[in-house]
């Protein structure tokens, strides 16, 4: 189907799926028990995601298939956030113009930084590209501010000038994303039970570019394209050396991991119309890397793994509290609830960082080829069993979201 | 011309904490091949052995004063370090006072035992790996490190100051010639460019003149050939990565009295650190140094507000600036060698 | 591809069709079963309590939430009642609001707007909260005042102290309690007049973004006012750590008074940078050298440790005022957790009493319910005198504290004193001021 062999078929289809029912598999527990803080399913972390995804899909055509490490994506996705905005302030609140804007200018960019940097390889490659990205985050927050509001990010106001569409609503507010009139913060809910299940118009809108960028970079790494980027990797001398001039296809593959990462940007500003200029420093550069690396480099599906893990772990984990962790544990002997409250403590909330740290650590040690490698190794482990007769054990594959 | 000397002796400045960093990473890098982000945790860590001992030291038992009331209006709890009581209050104050070098001495056991249990409780799973797993693995217990120091010290930063002997400032431009405090420099800050100086001259000393040295320095130039030849090069790259620690640490633990330690200043050191390694050229030591320098002087002009009225923002970007132009005229860095780190 | 787009809209409009009969589609829609965003239905309310819980202003994220924790008590009735006993309004009974429970929830600002608002919008999508509050960058502020406006909750500021925050960017549905640039420089200029005389020369370091070009146009005007002459202005890099090339042109500029525009890190290593360099015993035109840091915190005078000796700058609110409604506050959080409240805790301690108080008036949780009971609402006993919050711009109004390093401190909490109460008078500005020109507060949004 869609000019993909049997297996990616399948594994577009299960992305799909996924996807599709992300609003059920990411909201398993009943929305009063106390397990709901483990409920990822509500519109805004959805639409991180996938948008983290088609950032982490982007970044690995790049780093995945020509082993070029990057360290200054994340200024291609601020330039995508400030294009996006600046059409919602200038031309309409709909969101087709301001994506298409972002990825061109994202490409246009990476196409001026990539020619650039790509006359170096290695470390040499990633210092230069992070010099790129750092000096851009320092001019908009700073010198640039009159393009970029700094610091404040740049949001839309009462009076800006929209071409196509009104300034402000009849009741005297900002108008919101749209496409094509269906508002992007519009959302479903359906309460089953005890259960809540969100259903967001931005999320699946997202969702869709997102199996799109997904098929797109599947059929970039079956093509003759990405078989020329596997062999730079492999060895670019000898390539060199037989007289083909690797650069072009190098830089192409900037230019498009480029492109991928100003539509993540685009969507980003559609779903909530703000671009901040933190989205470009060194640490949301070094964020995807995590996520691209984390996952499975050169993998498919490993970077979409990579980037929920990281933005979960960002948006369910800080926001544990003491109060949470004592109503998890009332049932224990007040003694030794205090205990369980004090052992789990630093590892929440605050302490976010250091239990993504000490993953980070554990994945890169035990799991070299990222979070796919687990899956895999756990699918063949589950496989051997079943083979052996026992087939109690169920499968514990990572959600794809 | 006294403007320009100032930023001269800033720059200097700047650059030894520029310097002692690359310079550590460097030798990681030399020696074991290794991308260590983790050395930015290294320096602050070293930082927070000053912080450590100046605590230590001033670990207090407490007197009520009936006189005066506390915050709630109960009377006050009045804190008497121990050392003062022990050695009474002049000789006591006068250790307190002189914390940050005490430190020091402190600092380098800690870091060369902290630099030992990284290489052999981590590092040394991660020679056959790719760079960037090295990477992503040192950012982890770079993450974890600092989050343990943010837990136990908090997140802002703590005031860990020099020896009342250091306060204040040396006027240079009496001496040169200028009018009165047309160039005046702290007296800490200009210790700390002596004792950088000191620690760069005895690491290349070290390299240079001992028979460990040399051996090390062999193994970076071979690493194969000299283990043929029947010598533990690995044992010496472990012990070199220990100094590597010991380096950085020291870095820090000089670096507290200058800004107030807090638990994130190693990510701010550490993307600065890796470009001054690698403008000067990875794997090369005395190439750290003079890019730690360079680096170091050029921002200093480039906040100069002659410079900045001429090119506005050019503060926020010099560092990089320069690196980009560096990298794109001299490919492998100042005095890098051809062909490392290049796939 | 547009096979699959669909079925995805097929399936996507069959799940609609089979919720249909349960759904209730609140969260920002037009058609809206709910009167307003997170209507509260059950026997509890919720509110958002939105901190830096990581990088460098955690420890102000943490003692924040230290206040918040302490008022929700409060309101439900436990402990002592702190300033609930000496607020003017005494429409809490101590029974949560309008009788629900008050719950909260916490998250993560990582002082980046970006992260900010995820974290917010986790808390309006997901945890259903009513109001959002907390912070401590404007930046950060902005950005969520903006995304509570399209949200239709309210926003109650933490510490922001950019004029931006009530001027051009203000909302109807945001509200601020701390003071901003304007005020410090009104409250200081009178104080550094009658300290270092009317023929001074003041050389600006400011941090180089909108917070800090706020403040240093204000107290560039307010001590311009004075007769002051303004040297320069210099713009630091934010990711500044070392500031030695910034402070040492400074003696040789002329200038006799450094500004320090700076605030957190940035301002603890310039303050540190411009005494190691000796500026303070220095003799300039004849006068002893002075250095001003307009916005103090006591957290952040903790870091420069004695450094901040005899320095001058202004504050919201300082534990050691003696008012009874600062001490009553003082002693129910000293109590709790040992230590004195920072003036970052008091703001948002008032700020949540003051959203609950608004609610009982208002008889509801409706954001245009709140935002009329706030607006223009005069009160009195939270420790900063006689407030006011202005219905144009949302901005409160009280007393302003000037301040001063304190030279013989008895705790590691003492450091500061207070110099002056600058009356609310004397800090007010018409809502038209041109530094706060530009933007448009709206209408309120309840989202529905």
């Amino acid at each position: 189907m869609f000019g993909l062999d049997k297996k990616d078929t399948t594994m577009l289809l299960v992305v799909a799926i996924m996807a599709l029912f992300a609003p059920f598999i990411l909201n398993p527990f009943p929305a009063d028990s106390a397990m709901a803080q483990f409920n990822a399913g509500y519109p805004d972390l959805m639409q991180r995601f996938v948008i983290f995804g088609i950032f982490a899909i982007g970044f690995n055509i790049l780093f995945g298939l020509t082993g070029y490490l990057s360290f200054g994506h994340a200024a291609f996705l601020g330039v995508g956030s400030y294009s996006a905005v600046w059409m919602f302030k200038l031309l309409s609140m709909n969101v087709i113009p301001a994506i298409l804007l972002s990825v061109v200018m994202a490409g246009l960019f990476a196409l001026l930084i990539g020619f650039v940097s790509l006359r170096r390889s290695g470390i040499y490659f990633s210092i230069l590209t992070l010099a790129f990205a750092q000096m851009s985050f320092n001019l908009a927050y700073s010198v640039l501010t009159p393009i970029t509001n700094g610091e404040t990010g740049l949001q839309l106001t009462l009076n800006d000038p929209r071409v196509l569409g009104v300034s402000q609503t009849a009741d005297g507010s900002i108008p919101v994303t749209s496409l094509f009139g269906l508002e992007m913060r519009s959302t479903y809910e359906m309460h089953l039970g005890p259960w809540l299940f969100q259903f967001n118009a931005g999320y699946y809108l997202s969702a869709l570019i997102m199996l799109a960028s997904f098929y797109l970079a599947i059929r970039i790494f079956r093509s003759p394209f990405g078989m020329m980027l596997r062999a730079v990797k492999s060895n670019q001398q000898r390539m060199n050396y037989t007289g083909l001039n690797t650069r072009p296809y190098t830089l192409a593959a900037f230019v498009i991991s480029g492109m991928y990462a100003g539509l993540a940007g685009g969507l980003m500003a559609s779903m909530d119309p703000l671009a901040g200029a933190e989205r470009m420093q060194w640490t949301a550069s070094g964020e995807v890397v995590l996520m691209t690396i984390l996952g499975g480099a050169g993998t498919l599906i490993g970077p979409v793994v990579g980037a929920g893990f990281i933005k979960y772990f960002e948006n369910i984990f800080s926001k544990i509290n003491d109060n949470v962790l004592h109503q998890w544990f009332a049932f224990m002997p007040d003694g030794l609830e205090d205990a369980m409250v004090f052992i789990v403590h630093p590892f929440i909330g605050k302490g976010w960082h250091l239990t993504l740290g000490i993953l980070f650590m554990l994945v890169v040690i035990f799991l070299p080829g990222g979070l796919v490698e687990g899956g895999q190794k756990i699918a063949a482990w589950v496989r051997k069993k079943r083979n052996k007769g026992s087939d109690d054990t169920t499968t514990k594959t990572e959600p794809a979201e | 011309m006294d403007a320009i000397l100032l930023q001269i002796l800033n720059g200097l400045d700047k650059g030894s904490a520029y310097a002692l960093i690359a310079l550590g990473l460097t030798l990681i890098f030399g020696t074991l091949g290794v991308v260590n982000f983790a050395h930015g945790a290294l320096f602050m860590i070293g930082a927070f052995c000053s912080v450590t001992v100046q605590r230590i030291l001033t670990l207090s038992f407490e007197t009520v004063d009936e006189s005066q009331k506390d915050f709630l209006g109960n009377p006050l709890k009045v804190k008497t370090p121990y050392v003062e009581s022990w050695f009474g209050p002049e000789t006591g104050a006068a250790i307190i006072d002189w914390s940050v070098p005490i430190a020091i001495l402190f600092a380098i056991p800690v870091m060369l035992a902290v630099g030992y249990i990284m290489e052999r409780g981590l590092i040394k799973h991660f020679y056959k790996r790719p760079h960037a797993d090295q990477i992503l693995v040192t950012f982890g217990l770079a993450i974890v490190l600092q989050e343990v120091v943010k837990y136990f010290y908090g997140a802002n930063p703590i005031p860990t100051g020099a020896p009342d002997v250091f306060k204040g400032s040396f006027d240079f431009g009496v001496m040169l010639g200028f009018e009165a405090n047309a160039i005046i420099y702290p007296y800490w800050r200009l210790v700390y460019f002596g004792f950088a100086a000191l620690i760069i001259g005895g690491v290349f000393s070290f390299l240079q003149f001992t028979t460990f040295g040399m051996v090390v320095r062999a193994g970076m130039a071979d690493r194969e050939t000299v283990g043929l030849l029947g010598i533990n090069i690995d044992r010496r790259f472990t012990i070199m990565f220990g100094i590597a620690a010991a380096v950085a640490g020291l870095a820090g633990v000089m670096y507290a009295p200058i800004n107030s330690p807090n638990y994130h200043m190693g990510m701010d050191f550490l993307v600065l650190s890796f470009v001054v390694v690698v403008v000067g050229g990875m794997g090369s030591l005395p190439g750290a140094v003079l890019a730690g320098f360079l680096l170091g002087i050029l921002e200093s002009f480039a906040s100069m507000n002659e410079v900045k009225s001429l090119i506005p923002g050019i503060d926020q970007i010099i560092i990089y600036l320069v690196a980009i132009l560096i990298l794109l005229t001299r490919p492998r860095g100042l005095m890098g060698r051809k062909g490392v780190m290049e796939e | 591809m547009s096979n699959s787009n669909v079925t995805r809209r097929g399936v996507l409009k069959t799940g609609t069709m089979v919720g249909a009969g349960v759904a209730l589609p609140t969260i920002f829609t037009a058609s809206s079963a709910a009167a307003y965003t997170n209507e509260p239905t059950g026997s509890s309310v919720t509110l958002g309590f939105n901190v830096p819980q990581t990088g460098p202003y955690a420890d102000e994220g943490a003692d924040e939430l230290r206040a918040y924790e302490l008022a929700v008590e409060h309101l439900n009735g436990g402990g002592d009642g702190g300033m609930m006993n000496t607020f003017s309004s005494k429409a809490l009974q101590g029974n949560g609001i309008l009788g629900k429970k008050v719950e909260f929830v916490t998250g993560d600002t990582q002082t980046k707007s970006d992260a900010a608002r995820a974290s917010a919008k986790s808390m309006i999508e997901k945890d259903g909260a009513v109001m959002i509050t907390g912070g401590s960058s404007s930046g950060v502020a902005i950005a969520v005042q903006g995304l509570c406006q399209e949200a239709g909750v309210i926003f109650m500021a933490g510490l922001t102290h950019s004029n931006d925050t009530t001027g051009k960017d203000k909302k109807a549905n945001g509200f601020r309690h701390f003071f901003n640039g304007y005020m410090s420089g009104a409250a200081l200029a009178p104080v550094l007049k009658n300290l270092y005389g009317t023929d001074r020369n003041a050389y600006h370091l400011t941090a180089d973004y909108t917070w800090g070009w706020t403040q240093e146009e204000s107290i560039a005007a307010a001590t311009e006012a004075l007769g002051w002459n303004t040297v320069n202005k210099v713009r630091t890099p934010l990711a500044a750590t070392d500031f030695s090339s910034y402070i040492a042109p400074v003696l040789n500029s002329g200038a006799d008074v450094l500004v320090l525009n700076h605030y957190g890190g940035n301002m603890v290593n310039s303050l540190t940078n411009a005494v190691q360099f000796g500026l303070r015993e220095k003799i300039v035109n004849g006068k002893q050298f002075e250095i001003v840091v307009p916005l103090y915190s006591r957290l952040m005078a903790k870091g420069a440790g004695e450094n901040v000796k005899g320095i001058h700058g202004s504050t919201n609110w300082h534990w050691s005022l003696q008012d009874e409604a600062s001490k009553a506050f003082v002693k129910s959080f000293g109590t709790k957790y040992g230590f004195p409240p920072s003036q970052a805790a008091h703001t948002v301690y008032c700020q949540t009493l003051l959203y609950a108080d608004a609610a009982e008036r208002a008889g509801t949780f409706n954001p245009c319910g709140i935002v009329e009971a706030l607006e223009g609402y005069e009160f009195d006993g939270l420790g900063n005198g006689k407030t006011l919050y202005r219905a144009e711009d949302h901005q409160c109004f009280k007393d302003v504290l000037v301040v001063r390093g304190k030279e013989n401190p008895t705790s590691e909490f003492d450091l500061l004193e207070v110099v002056e109460v600058t009356p609310a008078a004397q800090v007010t500005y018409a809502a038209d001021h041109p530094m706060f020109a530009g933007g448009q507060l709206g209408t309120c949004n309840s989202g529905s």
